[in-house]
């Protein structure tokens, strides 16, 4: 095991792909000889050159549609996003086009490619730059959604999104990109897409918690343990597919759950989750399942308003505590 | 500013029929056709017998197709090309069979022309599992990828960075080949034109940009839709452009000759504005308001079809007889064509599943 930032995960990943496929190349807004808003991709013009690492303007909506008839005519773009909220500009082309062409012409079209970039909020940017989309992502057929939590999710499921022959959604988050964590040192190392990881074992309740959830669900993990209580967390990693079977085993084991994610409560990941466990796990479930999400509200600037907003390990704490009646 | 009566204040600029001295109001104004003779351009007389054939078949597709449209056979929109016909001819016998054609939801000629066969299309329209695109796609998805037509779609402008995309790929690959991507008037107001734009001159990329401006957007026309000349929106970003004649098959091959060859040779994008005319409404619920009978008849009398005809009689490259042979043949062939498509099973409901992702067994959610 190596010990990597989330970046350079990140970045080994795509260097890897770039090496074993020619066809694999990279797109976006400062990628090549900024060298990545986000240092993503540092280096990697020095490598691969001009043809294969690509400067774009700011123009989501144009590039994202480049990648996708690039994809449809042979290549395998990775388009980089500097963030998920403003991909919102090419959702177009990730929705009507690159999830649709290959059903409406009968299975002609092939798009294999990947739209990856931060996602969610980072800190006190305002309302425009705090969303979570994977959930409306996954909403639409046709698309693979995935969001790790820590460097080694993110390299195995990079590699395994980059050859996937379908459109990918790949996110990250600017707040994790200096994350450091073991990193498998194993060769053409594949994290299979679906494949959700049981990422502390505990036999009183189960946390579902993806992204930067995951690292609120464990800290608000390492308080319960102290207060006796043993949580156990299910990263599932993969949004769409989602691995439920993993989430409904631990139910079955624990009997309680809450759902922990960083988007707003309407339709989204935590409702999908509880309608599923009711369906999957009903007799089994010890109380109702609890979710801590961000409220129907957008996201403040102030520090404080910014933090109420955000959930936080105290919010899953006071949650696990409402589904093992500890209150 | 003095404060205007309210019922004065206007922002879409509105109506039609405003012409001075009684002219016809007209859609588009069509440049002058091509003066050369068809050895001058290149074409051997089997290959105006081919262009003829080709027109007239796109053109008796359709109007059976809105036959059986009218007559319940099938459902959904049907935006028939009648009168467009040149442009898809002229373009498909200038370009290289392998260079890369994507377009919009108008998108039967083009399908014919480059090799979904009557058969398949009538079937599409149909919805049946024979369709070129197995019933799943419709009349607006026609497509045939391994003779390179990527289809058409259905967000206007949507697919013109997808274009751009396809002259992308090939570009990387360095393989010879070239991208044309054709869209309606309406499109050039889309935010999608400009960013494909500006980035593929930026890029080089080797894509030809084709506007068949048919003067309306739906119901608006071109004046009302749009400022100043649709072509004049590349110098904007310093790309070459012409505006061609696309009521004549030889003005559309001629243009489309010189500039596939210049985009082959330099690596950069064009734009031409191909002036052309619907017959039809925009699709089949359109009563037409926005213009008037004598504009269409207009227009019909530079009818593209017509126009092959007189000149392959007018050169005794056909006699009358010849001439209603073809006529009669490419007749059977979308009759045939209109059986097929009826006696075609629908899809199997198993298929509802198919073709959504590349794995045989992928997950879907439920």
């Amino acid at each position: 095991m190596a010990e990597l930032q989330f970046r350079e995960a990140i970045r080994e990943a795509i260097d890897e792909e770039m090496g074993r496929d020619e066809k694999v190349f990279l797109m976006g807004e400062e990628v090549a000889e900024y060298n990545g808003a986000y240092k993503v991709s540092e280096g990697l013009l020095d490598k691969y050159g001009f043809k294969r690492v690509i400067d774009t303007p700011i123009s989501e909506l144009g590039f994202a549609g480049i990648g996708v008839g690039a994809a449809m005519n042979g290549l395998r773009p990775i388009v980089e996003f500097m963030t998920f909220n403003f991909a919102v500009l090419a959702a177009d082309q990730i929705i009507n086009h690159a999830s649709k062409a290959r059903y409406m012409t009968g299975g002609q079209i092939t798009i294999p490619m990947v739209f990856r970039g931060p996602n969610a909020s980072a800190g006190q940017l305002g309302a425009t730059h705090s969303v979570a989309f994977d959930s409306m992502y996954a909403h639409f057929p046709g698309l693979k959604v995935i969001y790790t939590s820590e460097p080694d999710d993110a390299k195995g499921l990079l590699k395994s999104a980059i050859r996937d022959d379908n459109p990918v959604l790949f996110m990250e988050s600017e707040q994790m990109y200096g994350l450091k964590g073991e990193v498998s040192e194993e060769d053409d190392y594949i994290i299979p897409i679906g494949k959700g990881k049981i990422k502390r074992e505990g036999s009183d309740v189960t946390i579902v918690a993806h992204g930067k959830m995951y690292h609120v669900a464990k800290q608000a993990a390492a308080q319960l343990e102290k207060d006796g209580v043993e949580t156990e967390i299910i990263d599932p990693r993969t949004v769409k597919p989602l691995d439920l079977p993993m989430i409904i085993d631990s139910i079955k084991k624990t009997n309680r759950c809450v759902v922990v994610d960083e988007a707003h409560p309407f339709a989204g990941f935590s409702a999908e989750i509880g309608f599923l466990i009711q369906r999957e796990a009903f007799d089994y479930l010890d109380a109702p399942v609890q979710r801590v999400t961000l409220p129907d509200v957008n996201a403040p600037f102030a520090k404080n308003l910014f933090d109420a907003w955000l959930p936080s390990p105290k919010q899953v704490i006071d949650a696990v505590n409402q589904v093992t009646y500890r209150n | 500013m003095a404060k205007k009566n309210t019922d004065e204040v206007r922002f879409a600029p509105t109506g039609i029929g405003d012409e001075k001295d009684g002219a016809v109001q007209k859609g588009v104004d069509l440049p002058s056709a091509t003066r050369k003779k068809h050895k001058s351009l290149g074409l051997s007389e089997d290959d105006l017998k081919s262009m003829f054939k080709q027109m007239y078949l796109q053109r008796r597709f359709e109007e059976r197709a809105m036959q059986q449209y009218q007559k319940g056979k099938f459902g959904g929109f049907l935006h028939l090309y009648i009168g467009q016909e040149a442009v898809s001819t002229g373009t498909v016998f200038a370009l290289n069979d392998d260079d890369d054609i994507i377009t919009a939801y108008r998108d039967h000629g083009w399908g014919i022309c480059r090799g979904v066969t009557p058969k398949e299309g009538m079937a599409e329209l149909f919805g049946k599992v024979t369709g070129c695109s197995k019933g799943k796609g419709g009349s607006m998805h026609f497509a045939k990828t391994e003779n390179h037509f990527w289809g058409g779609y259905g967000i206007v402008g949507g697919h013109i960075p997808i274009g751009g995309g396809l002259g992308f790929a090939n570009k990387y690959e360095q393989n010879g080949r070239i991208a044309a991507c054709f869209f309606g008037d309406g499109a050039v107001d889309q935010g999608s034109l400009h960013e494909t734009f500006n980035i593929s001159k930026l890029w080089g990329l080797p894509v030809i940009y084709v506007v068949e401006n048919n003067g309306y957007s739906m119901g608006t026309a071109a004046k009302r839709h749009t400022v100043e000349d649709i072509v004049d929106r590349a110098k904007g970003y310093g790309m070459k452009s012409a505006v061609v004649n696309g009521m004549d098959v030889f003005s559309v091959y001629e243009t489309m000759k010189e500039v596939a060859e210049d985009v082959r040779e330099n690596s950069e994008p064009w734009l031409l504005e191909i002036r052309t005319y619907r017959y039809r409404g925009h699709s089949m619920s359109d009563p037409q308001k926005y213009r008037t009978k004598e504009e269409l008849e207009t227009y019909q009398k530079n009818d593209p079809i017509e126009r092959i005809k007189r000149y392959l009689l007018g050169n005794d490259i056909l006699n009358e007889e010849e001439i209603e042979e073809i006529e009669n043949k490419v007749e059977q062939v979308v009759l045939d064509a209109v059986e097929f498509a009826d006696a075609s099973d629908f899809p199997d409901e198993a298929e509802l599943y198919d073709d959504m992702f590349v794995e045989d067994d992928p997950y879907f959610h439920n």
